[in-house]
């Protein structure tokens, strides 16, 4: 009973967020919303008792993600009216896409009905169970190379991100550090004896 | 000895009250008692931070207020709440005013998985760290949003500062907090401080010095504090995000900041320094002496270890000057990253061996 009337309110404020999004006319108030419809999706995975994947939901694209966009928003100067101006020519597209995901959806919540073994109903866990061992056990024993292989994928993109935008500059002035750090008090300062000067 | 108060409490509550009721009562207990006595702390921490950086300056610093200048924090409360909060005419409203919550509240929720003594923390949850991680993530928010809300120039240098110097410090202070749990084997912090049973050598901070020194200082750039607080940067961009703030506005984000230094001093004293196990723990020459209790674990090391780093709080800020901002991602991005990632390959390779003081 509690746990369907707090999933009631946390499914209504992500809904709610989640219109916020696309609703509100400032960049930066849309970027907000959906900060707050990521933090009630982590709700509602640890109330699935997925606690792992809910705090770092939070973790990733709460902490780190969603902060990195933020910073890219403040930057821009956006008008949200010529944003708003293709509408009308996107809105068929709109549409098609969620009526995909909600056929989706139902599609799932059908095939539960059906009795299938595998879409059966999640037996609770015990208290002392703990998400993270069993992922982490997963991850690194039976999926061991499909996980390595994503992480180089990623990484690749990274190098390929970074290799695409550096570009030489001719003239530019650099910085060595370690030139800094090594020099001594004889290179910068001379000192000159003078005898007292009066007009 | 505190459990037994809670556990006679706990009966005397039950013997009239549900016991959904009464679980909820002594939480929020709990967390009233947590709230204050951090917020009292703060209060005290300012006080501590001028007089502590006056003598190392030659000077004497607040002692006018009350006895050797005690009552100064609460003189400069009732200060800061008298005042108006002005909000700017061209500001977000909202974001505005909500921007210096955002900074206290997470610093404040923290306190939710610390283990105070044997035994006890709010919330005793499995995935404590992991928790600790996106909570302290979530501190950044409060800077940025104030800094864009505000609509001045100066404020939003400072989010911008501070935005990609927190994204920069989390993934150094992320990777510290993965060879804490390999060498502890355990997300629970509570487990984390009991893993490192057994005195001083047995603490983390000796097999994993590399990564306590790389969580302290990125703590330090996380709550933008000296030498790393370019964020307010008062000498090129005025004070930062908080330029246009006043009043009790101003005050939380200074409660903030404070919450936040007292935070990471107690994080690092649980994951590196033992958290409430005692100094004296493996001297057992002390059995039988008046001084035994001086070996029994309890909050007052925790405490005394959290005053330790605060003290390297105030210390670094008489001390060093503030890094330029290029410098800081520098030592952020090609010093720490690679030395967490080193030092986590190099005690892969201990916990393999058996080697360190994990493996008993």
């Amino acid at each position: 009973m509690f746990e369907l009337i707090f999933f009631g309110m946390y499914a209504f404020v992500l809904l709610a967020a989640a219109v916020g999004v696309i609703a509100s006319r400032n960049p930066v108030h849309s970027a907000m919303f959906l900060v707050l419809a990521f933090v009630t999706s982590a709700v509602l995975w640890l109330m699935l008792e997925a606690e792992f994947l809910g705090i770092v939901l939070v973790l990733v694209y709460v902490g780190a993600v969603m902060v990195l966009f933020l910073f890219v928003v403040m930057m821009l100067d956006i008008n949200s009216d010529t944003l708003r101006q293709g509408f009308l020519t996107y809105a068929p597209i709109g549409i098609i896409v969620a009526v995909v995901a909600v056929a989706q959806i139902w599609s799932v919540v059908w095939l539960r009905d059906q009795g299938l073994p595998a879409a059966a109903r999640i037996e609770p866990a015990a208290a002392d169970f703990s998400n993270t061992a069993e992922l982490g056990a997963v991850l690194y024993t039976e999926y061991v190379y499909p996980f390595e292989l994503a992480a180089f994928v990623l990484l690749l993109a990274i190098v390929a991100a970074i290799v695409l935008t550096m570009r030489k500059r001719p003239n530019l002035k650099q910085q060595d550090i370690s030139k800094q750090v090594a020099v001594k008090r004889a290179d910068r300062v001379r000192i000159v004896k003078m005898d007292a000067e009066r007009d | 000895m505190f459990e037994s108060l809670f556990t006679a409490i706990e009966g005397f509550l039950l013997s009239f009250l549900p016991e959904l009721v009464v679980w909820l009562v002594i939480k929020a207990a709990q967390i009233v008692a947590v709230m204050l006595t951090v917020i009292i702390c703060v209060a005290f921490l300012t006080l501590a931070e001028r007089k502590i950086i006056g003598y190392m300056q030659n000077r004497i610093g607040p002692n006018r207020v009350g006895p050797r200048g005690l009552l100064q924090p609460f003189a400069d409360v009732i200060k800061l709440l008298m005042k108006e909060v002005l909000v700017p005419a061209k500001s977000s409203r909202f974001l505005y005013i909500i921007a210096p919550l955002l900074t206290l509240v997470p610093a404040l929720a923290t306190w939710a998985v610390i283990p105070l003594f044997p035994g006890f923390a709010i919330a005793d949850i499995n995935a404590g760290l992991l928790y600790v991680l996106a909570l302290t993530s979530l501190g950044v928010y409060g800077v940025i949003l104030a800094g864009w809300a505000t609509n001045s120039k100066y404020a939003l240098l400072g989010a911008m500062r501070s935005a990609a110097q927190i994204v920069a410090y989390e993934i150094a202070m992320g990777f510290a907090l993965v060879g804490v749990l390999m060498a502890s084997k355990s997300l629970n912090l509570g487990d984390i401080v009991e893993a490192q049973q057994g005195g001083v050598t047995s603490w983390f901070w000796l097999p994993l010095l590399p990564l306590f020194v790389v969580y302290f200082i990125s703590g330090l750039a996380e709550t933008n504090r000296a030498p790393f607080d370019v964020a307010e940067g008062e000498s090129e961009i005025v004070a930062g995000f908080h330029v246009e703030y006043s009043g009790a506005a101003f005050a939380m984000f200074f409660l903030g900041e404070y919450a936040n230094m007292i935070l990471i001093s107690a994080l690092t004293a649980v994951m590196f320094l033992g958290g409430w196990e005692s100094v004296f723990a493996g001297w057992s020459f002390l059995i039988g002496t008046p001084l035994e209790f001086l070996m029994m674990p309890g909050l007052f090391w925790l405490a005394a270890k959290t005053c330790f780093f605060l003290f390297c709080f105030l210390w670094f800020r008489a001390t060093f000057p503030r890094y330029r901002y290029d410098q800081i991602m520098r030592l952020g991005w090609k010093v720490f990253i690679p030395i967490t990632i080193v030092w986590i390959a190099v005690e892969g390779v201990m916990v393999y061996l058996k080697v360190g003081p994990w493996s008993v």
